[in-house]
């Protein structure tokens, strides 16, 4: 053989690498076969090699694996599909990253039989093929991080847009029912869309549920208080209902105070307080 | 006075100041408007003012403080001064602010002041 490089021991010893690495794999222990099975593996494992093998030689092997080269684009999508493929399995990123990086062994080893003589040459292409996967290592890691960002990202927003509905319940009020724990983000939300809402069907009370908060500690207590204050300096009234036992001896006992603002036990009671504010009378309508 | 062009329009409506608040006031304005009010409620002997801060898209703690000096002023004049359409984005900011303007009361707009107003005229008469 002339010359050894990385990119000739894939292309022509494709086989013994993949067979290889597949090895290395279950021995690393970077095989889940919990997550990934080992059918999946090996497809995946396969994909990424005959991208590889499909890249690599149009490359000097000196020049440095530049991944977000247009030519790199079949090894890209390789990687984007299996991080994709992984993420939804919940594989961790130092498992991505062992699983890519365990093809380092194979390859070392074909390098070693066949460069034996030329320890120069062997050192050259140890490092140049270290660097190659590396580089995947690399761009398949953020691939996944970017992945679950990207996941992450998708949730928060679906819950905020299911967190804070206004409801206009009757005639002149308004209404919005909170669920779950309040954190700043969603209580700025909630104080929003209540404003707007009051502006929209010129509502004269706003009605806050609070029967689905879990829990209801000084914070909280503090986020009522604005959107309370915020809804009477627009002109209308606020009514906070849902008070449940405990969250009556929490507020207590934390020595929180409300003041100014008309609590009721439940809806029914809060809707019959706003009907009488709103001078109307149900039924009649 | 070079000024006269920033004064206020305000009319009079059987003993009831309205005052519609515009969005581009300096703080000597917001000055000079509270001057121009109290004499107004004064002049008229009025028993209700309805200050309209519709237009009204940005606030700091200065106007925030002279709103709620103007009704209190207007208050002891013995007026019932009620301050209508803020907007959320202004409600939100006096909050964040700290400034809840306890003592100032409000009405979603002048159409629902003005019947508070009356009801309390027609309920004295």
């Amino acid at each position: 053989m002339a010359n050894v490089t990385t990119a000739s021991i894939l292309v022509e010893n494709y086989d013994r690498v993949l067979v290889g690495w597949l090895k290395v794999q279950a021995k690393e222990g970077v095989k889940r076969t919990d997550l990934v099975s080992a059918k999946e593996s090996e497809k995946q494992s396969r994909n990424l090699l005959d991208a590889l093998a499909g890249v690599l030689p149009n490359h000097d092997s000196e020049e440095l694996a530049e991944m977000a080269d247009p030519s790199w684009e079949p090894v890209r999508d390789v990687l984007e599909s299996i991080a994709e493929n992984r993420t939804q399995r919940g594989v961790s990123t130092t498992e991505m990253g062992w699983f890519i990086g365990s093809l380092k062994q194979p390859i070392f080893e074909i390098l070693q039989s066949e460069l034996a003589d030329k320890p120069r040459l062997l050192m050259r292409e140890i490092w140049n093929t270290t660097r190659i996967v590396d580089q995947i290592v690399l761009h398949a890691i953020e691939t996944l991080v970017r992945k679950r960002e990207a996941i992450i990202e998708r949730q928060r927003a679906e819950m905020t847009e299911v967190s804070a509905p206004v409801v206009k319940i009757w005639d002149r009020i308004v209404t919005v029912p909170l669920i779950g724990t309040l954190d700043s983000f969603r209580a700025q939300t909630v104080m929003e869309n209540l404003l707007e809402s009051i502006i929209q069907w010129e509502a004269e009370v706003a009605i806050i549920d609070i029967t689905g908060v879990s829990t209801v500690d000084t914070l909280v207590a503090q986020h009522l208080l604005k959107t309370a204050a915020a809804v009477r300096l627009m002109g209308a009234e606020c009514v906070i209902c849902g008070i449940s036992p405990k969250i009556a001896q929490t507020v207590v006992n934390l020595g929180v105070d409300l003041p100014n603002i008309v609590t009721r036990i439940d809806l029914q009671s809060g809707l019959s307080y706003a009907f009488e504010r709103s001078g109307q009378m149900p039924g009649k309508l | 006075m070079n000024r006269s062009s920033n004064t206020t329009p305000m009319i009079t409506v059987s003993g009831c100041v309205i005052v519609a608040i515009r969005d581009d006031l300096d703080d000597q304005d917001i000055v000079a408007l509270q001057d121009q009010l109290v004499e107004e409620v004064s002049r008229r002997s009025a028993h209700g003012v309805i200050i309209d801060i519709s237009s009204l898209e940005i606030v700091d703690t200065f106007a925030g403080r002279m709103l709620g000096a103007m009704a209190q002023m207007a208050d002891i004049m013995n007026a019932r001064t009620i301050v209508v359409g803020m907007r959320p984005a202004v409600a939100m900011t006096l909050i964040e602010l700290g400034m809840t303007l306890d003592g100032v009361e409000t009405a979603l707009n002048a159409d629902k002041a003005i019947a508070l107003i009356m009801g309390d005229r027609l309920k004295g008469l």
